[in-house]
């Protein structure tokens, strides 16, 4: 056993902080497209719409079903082999387009959920006033379902964090691969992985705070 | 003018009523009452197309509604022209009292945010709510959630409102000033259709009692004459029901 080397460590802190953007951009685009595609798949599925129905089940059963890094490779080893205009697809672009498949998936089953348990007369008041579907969706359903659906999409926000983290796989140089190229080159693997831990943890944390925050803001209109 | 010809409604082969003939004048208010299901709140939302009828015909002012070929566009318009208060308040929980009144002239009648705002906040003081503007509904007792539920209503402008039980979901307290905003709609002639147990109410407001069972209109008269001198068996019996648990 050796003592820990605390001055590599926080020497190693700014250097990894530096692969910080990188890591919460690919999660930040991540969820944006995935908000995106799990609400149109959400929606699809609350309204039954024929056709594009049994598509979004297929989808949605599909990306749950299988890891996440079995679809990363997929993507970025497998997908260029037969769609060869693909070539060119790069790492990042590979794990963004990951991640959102994977956690839309999830997320729409969750946003379907809250759409289905705004009550019924809501929308029927709505109706009766003579909004359209659309209408009724955009203004009364999915304000008041993103409400509900918000510690859900964190909590996905902030395991989409974490999972950017294989993106190490596919070659980019993230805040996970950093560390690994600084522990390969120091052989002070706990040193490394103890401080990227360590960062990992500080942001989500930092995020936990920001859910709470949104949450309130959120619960505005319910407080008596 | 408001008129229902024909007019069925079933779910699946259970038929709920048929072949109900209604007309109405503008300004005329029609109290509908009956025993629990005999289709008077399915009635109801039919006309506003909540429910849609299986057969007859629905003119509201100049609009013609065949209701076995009523497109999109005219249920939206049937909608804008039929102006609906719920059992329950329904009142759009994401949004204050003044824009729960402001919605649909925004979304639907396309005013500018500031004149429909404008027009909400007038509502609301005819309503007795102007001091309740940036109020959730879930701060708000069941009455006021109620009388914004009728400034809704008012709001559309429409050619008639529907009632739909408007009181039978409030504590007793409130009753009354629910009660009120309807009497003084009544009084500025607002067309209306309401189905309540009130019959308090129907005597004093309605111009025409429609009594409701088994899915037909049984009869229809003036309250004065409905009440005091009933024709049909059906209705005897259950105005003698009705007013002996609510002496009217």
């Amino acid at each position: 056993m050796h003592a820990l080397n605390v001055d590599y460590m926080l020497g190693l802190v700014p250097i990894l902080l530096s692969y910080l953007p990188l890591t919460l951009g690919m999660a930040a685009a991540g969820m944006l497209c995935a908000l995106v595609l799990a609400s149109l798949l959400a929606v699809i599925r609350v309204t039954e719409l024929p056709g594009l129905n049994a598509f979004a089940m297929l989808f949605i059963s599909f990306f749950r079903g299988t890891p996440l890094l079995v679809q990363l490779f997929l993507f970025y080893y497998g997908l260029p082999q037969v769609l060869t205009f693909l070539v060119s697809i790069n790492g990042i672009t590979a794990t963004i387009l990951g991640l959102t498949l994977h956690f839309s998936a999830y997320m729409a089953e969750s946003i379907r959920a809250a759409i289905v348990g705004i009550d019924r007369s809501q929308t029927e008041a709505a109706l009766s006033v003579g909004m359209t579907q659309g209408q009724l969706m955009r203004r009364i359903v999915l304000p008041q379902a993103t409400r509900v659906a918000t510690p859900t999409l964190m909590n996905y926000f902030i395991d989409m964090i974490k999972s950017t983290s294989l993106a190490f796989t596919l070659g980019v140089t993230e805040l996970m691969g950093a560390t690994q190229k600084e522990a390969a080159s120091s052989f002070l693997y706990f040193e490394a992985f103890l401080v990227v831990a360590v960062i990992y943890w500080v942001v989500v944390e930092a995020l936990s705070w920001v859910q709470k925050w949104l949450e309130q803001r959120l619960n505005r209109a319910y407080q008596r | 003018m408001i008129e229902l010809k024909g007019l069925r409604k079933q779910f699946g082969d259970q038929v709920v009523f048929d072949a109900i003939d209604l007309q109405l004048s503008r300004g005329e208010i029609i109290v509908v009452v009956g025993p629990s299901g005999t289709g008077k709140s399915t009635l109801l939302r039919c006309i506003n197309f909540l429910e849609r009828p299986d057969a007859g015909q629905l003119t509201v002012g100049d609009l013609q509604v065949d209701v076995t070929r009523a497109t999109q566009a005219q249920i939206l318009a049937l909608r804008r022209r039929t102006a609906f208060v719920f059992q329950n308040y329904a009142l759009f929980a994401n949004k204050t009292a003044l824009e729960n009144i402001a919605e649909g002239m925004i979304v639907v009648d396309r005013l500018s945010k500031r004149e429909a705002h404008a027009r909400a906040r007038k509502i609301l003081e005819r309503i007795g709510l102007a001091d309740k503007a940036d109020a959730y509904p879930a701060s708000l007792s069941g009455g006021q959630q109620q009388r914004v539920g009728i400034g809704r209503a008012m709001a559309a402008n429409a050619e008639v409102i529907l009632f739909d039980e408007p009181t039978s979901a409030l504590d007793p307290q409130w009753v009354e000033e629910v009660l009120g905003l309807m009497k003084q709609l009544a009084a500025e002639h607002q067309t209306m259709i309401v189905v309540t147990h009130e019959m308090q109410f129907a005597r004093d407001v309605a111009d025409r009692v429609v009594f409701m069972d088994e899915g037909r209109i049984i009869e229809q008269a003036p309250p004065a004459t409905l009440f005091s001198q009933p024709r049909d068996e059906r209705t005897q019996r259950f105005l003698k029901k009705i007013l002996a648990a609510n002496p009217a």
